[in-house]
């Protein structure tokens, strides 16, 4: 079978969930081979993951400069290695950075790419869900490989332990590629919550929560949850929680198993962001909110008196 | 400074939008079509460095006829002057050809920065700042919520998931900018009227030098095989709250196995 190549994508010094979704999902259309890029050191943490996923090999890429600009050099390293290997397809994640790096490569290599597919197939039709999750759309690469970003939360990652055979590359990154350096790395506080995007359970709060005091109960029943909080871009336009935890159209995109709105309306642009979620639970005073056609299960009423009530509820069942 | 702001128009997010049946791309006819309101912010950014800094602002636009629209309502917000690339040979071009139009059209105007939006709302890609600079060989500097110029020297904060990066560059450079940069002025009525005698230079591919075969779906890299709608989701339990709407609604969580 074809190597499919996986690029790693990690954080604070672990693999990321959807590197194992990626894991998972080359394993159905090929062989997953992993390729990890960071600075010196930033392969070692990761490898006893990358082989429990079932990574068949493992090249490694690591030098000051794949850390010190912006994804132009790991493109670079990564066109050289796809020219040298010829895989069978490639798979990154539909992040920020892996959507840039694949834009980059199909320059590079004359090849298409495929963005936010939440399916690939084994003859390399990705599927897309588009249009606020109301269109879904079949389609493949035709000059070149499959160059495919995914979704975070598309693909249940599957343990299947191989011991990879690691290949360490030389890395030499053009000057062309330095142009954008990262002089600093800010660390945001965001407490012990997992990632929005890779969360399995994520509760979000709109306008109805009604201030950035009363966001304490959204985030407290997230962390009964064990999930991460979201808003809507009401929410975040009043200054009632950080934008970047926005869920929407400009916002982003979540597919966790559970997500629950509160006093969200259920906008076009908001359910562009978290259609495709597994279980939909609402909390909203107007039964009429569009956000109750989404809805598995929705409480019609005050989210002030449901919501604590809720808390108490899950407390007492510990 | 010499800036280009790249406008594209895209159908309202607001409203119901679909494929084509005929041939798979975007139904721009019956949609209501608008600026990607993310390119608003790129221009609201553009006015304001021309504010400090001084120079002039060219709104760049690839797209068919009705785009026009979008680039008077750009111009109203300010701007000097716009180039349309309008050819319909362009029709079911790729993200990777559209990059190779948009990068031409910019070689005619040597731009000291390039400004757009981060994503465009219909196809949602982000990928369009990185293939230009990759075509350009200039940096791209993208996903900006704060950008401040020095000279010939750039720097955002780019948002990530761990907190920010703090990202620098010399011109010429693309930026890409998130809706958390600036609030996007309203066009006054001034600059409406204004804006109606502002040039717009309407530019070919064959005035460009690219080959008819290379974009549209001639020259696609990307194939959309098939399309359809995705089935609506049938709506669940719908409980009125008398008082024990909460102990329900973890009734159906721990049901479902949340708790
Ligand atoms: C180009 C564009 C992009 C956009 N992108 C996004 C995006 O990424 N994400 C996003 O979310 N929006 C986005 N929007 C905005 C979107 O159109 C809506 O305006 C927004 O989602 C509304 O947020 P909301 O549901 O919190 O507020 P509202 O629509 O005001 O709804 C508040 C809801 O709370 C309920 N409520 C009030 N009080 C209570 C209470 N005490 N108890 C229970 N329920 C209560 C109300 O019944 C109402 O349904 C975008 C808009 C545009 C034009
Ligand atoms: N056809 C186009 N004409 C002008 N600008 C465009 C076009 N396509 C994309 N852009 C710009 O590139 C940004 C990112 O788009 P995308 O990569 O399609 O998500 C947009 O916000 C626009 O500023």
């Amino acid at each position: 079978m074809a190597e499919v190549l996986v690029v790693v994508e990690q954080s604070a010094g672990a693999v990321k969930k959807v590197t194992l979704e990626l894991l998972t999902l080359a394993r159905e259309i090929g062989t997953p081979v992993a390729v990890v890029l960071g600075g010196p050191g930033a392969a070692a943490p990761l490898m006893d993951k990358l082989g429990e996923y079932g990574a068949a090999k493992v090249f490694t890429a690591e030098h000051d400069d794949l850390d010190g600009y912006l994804v132009a050099p790991k493109a670079a390293v990564l066109a050289q290695l796809i020219r040298d290997t010829r895989p069978g397809a490639v798979l990154l994640a539909a992040t920020q950075e892996g959507k840039e790096i694949a834009g980059r490569l199909a320059v590079k290599l004359d090849n298409g790419l495929l963005t936010d597919a939440v399916a690939v197939s084994a003859d390399g039709v990705a599927t897309q869900v588009v249009f606020a999750g109301s269109t879904i759309v079949k389609s493949r690469v035709t000059r070149g490989l499959p160059l495919v970003a995914v979704r975070p939360n598309s693909v249940t990652p599957v343990a299947t332990p191989a011991s990879p055979e690691v290949v360490a590359l030389d890395v030499s990154v053009p000057e062309q590629a330095k142009l954008a350096r990262v002089v600093d790395r800010v660390a945001e506080a965001k407490g012990a919550r997992p990632e929005l995007t890779e969360a399995s359970v994520v509760v979000s709060g709109g306008r109805g929560v009604g201030s950035a005091e009363n966001f304490a109960i959204v985030e407290e029943l997230a962390d009964l949850l064990g999930g991460a909080v979201g808003a809507s871009r009401a929410a975040t336009d009043s200054g009632f929680y950080p934008h970047q935890f926005q869920v929407g159209q400009t916002g982003k995109t979540v597919s966790p198993q559970l997500y629950v709105a509160v006093g969200i309306s259920g906008a076009i642009q908001h359910r562009a962001g978290m259609q495709t979620s597994k279980t939909i639970v609402v909390v909203n005073k107007d039964a009429e909110a569009p956000i109750f056609e989404l809805a598995d299960f929705g409480v019609v009423g005050d989210l002030n008196k449901v919501v604590p009530q809720a808390i108490e509820e899950i407390r007492k069942r510990r | 400074m010499n800036i280009v702001v790249l406008v594209k128009q895209v159908p309202d997010s607001g409203a119901e939008r679909s494929l084509r049946t005929d041939d798979n791309t975007i139904d721009r006819g019956s949609a209501n079509n608008v600026i990607n309101e993310m390119d608003e912010y790129a221009i609201e950014e553009a006015l304001r460095i021309r504010e400090a800094h001084g120079g002039e602002i060219t709104i760049l636009t690839v797209g068919p006829d009705k785009a026009a629209e979008s680039i008077r309502k750009a111009l109203s917000m300010g701007p000097d002057k716009a180039v349309h690339v309008l050819d319909d040979a362009m029709h079911g071009s790729c993200a990777p050809a559209t990059s190779a139009v948009i990068a031409a059209a910019l070689g005619t105007l040597s731009p000291d920065l390039i400004l757009c939006g981060s994503e465009s709302t219909d196809g949602r890609v982000q990928v369009m700042p990185h293939m230009l600079a990759e075509r350009l060989g200039i940096a791209a500097l993208t996903g900006a919520r704060k950008l401040v110029v020095d000279g010939a020297t750039l720097t955002i904060e780019r948002q990530t998931e761990e907190g920010y990066e703090v990202v620098t560059a010399a011109t010429p450079a693309v930026v890409s900018v998130w809706d958390t940069i600036n609030e996007p002025r309203y066009p006054s009525f001034k600059g409406i009227m204004e804006a109606k005698k502002k040039p717009v230079q309407t530019l070919s591919l064959a005035d460009l030098g690219i080959p008819t075969g290379t974009v549209g779906f001639a020259g696609a890299t990307s194939q959309v095989v098939e399309h359809s709608k995705r089935p609506a989701r049938s709506a669940g339990t719908k409980v009125p709250d008398d008082g024990t709407g909460g102990v329900q609604l973890v009734e159906f969580l721990a049901a479902e196995k949340f708790v």
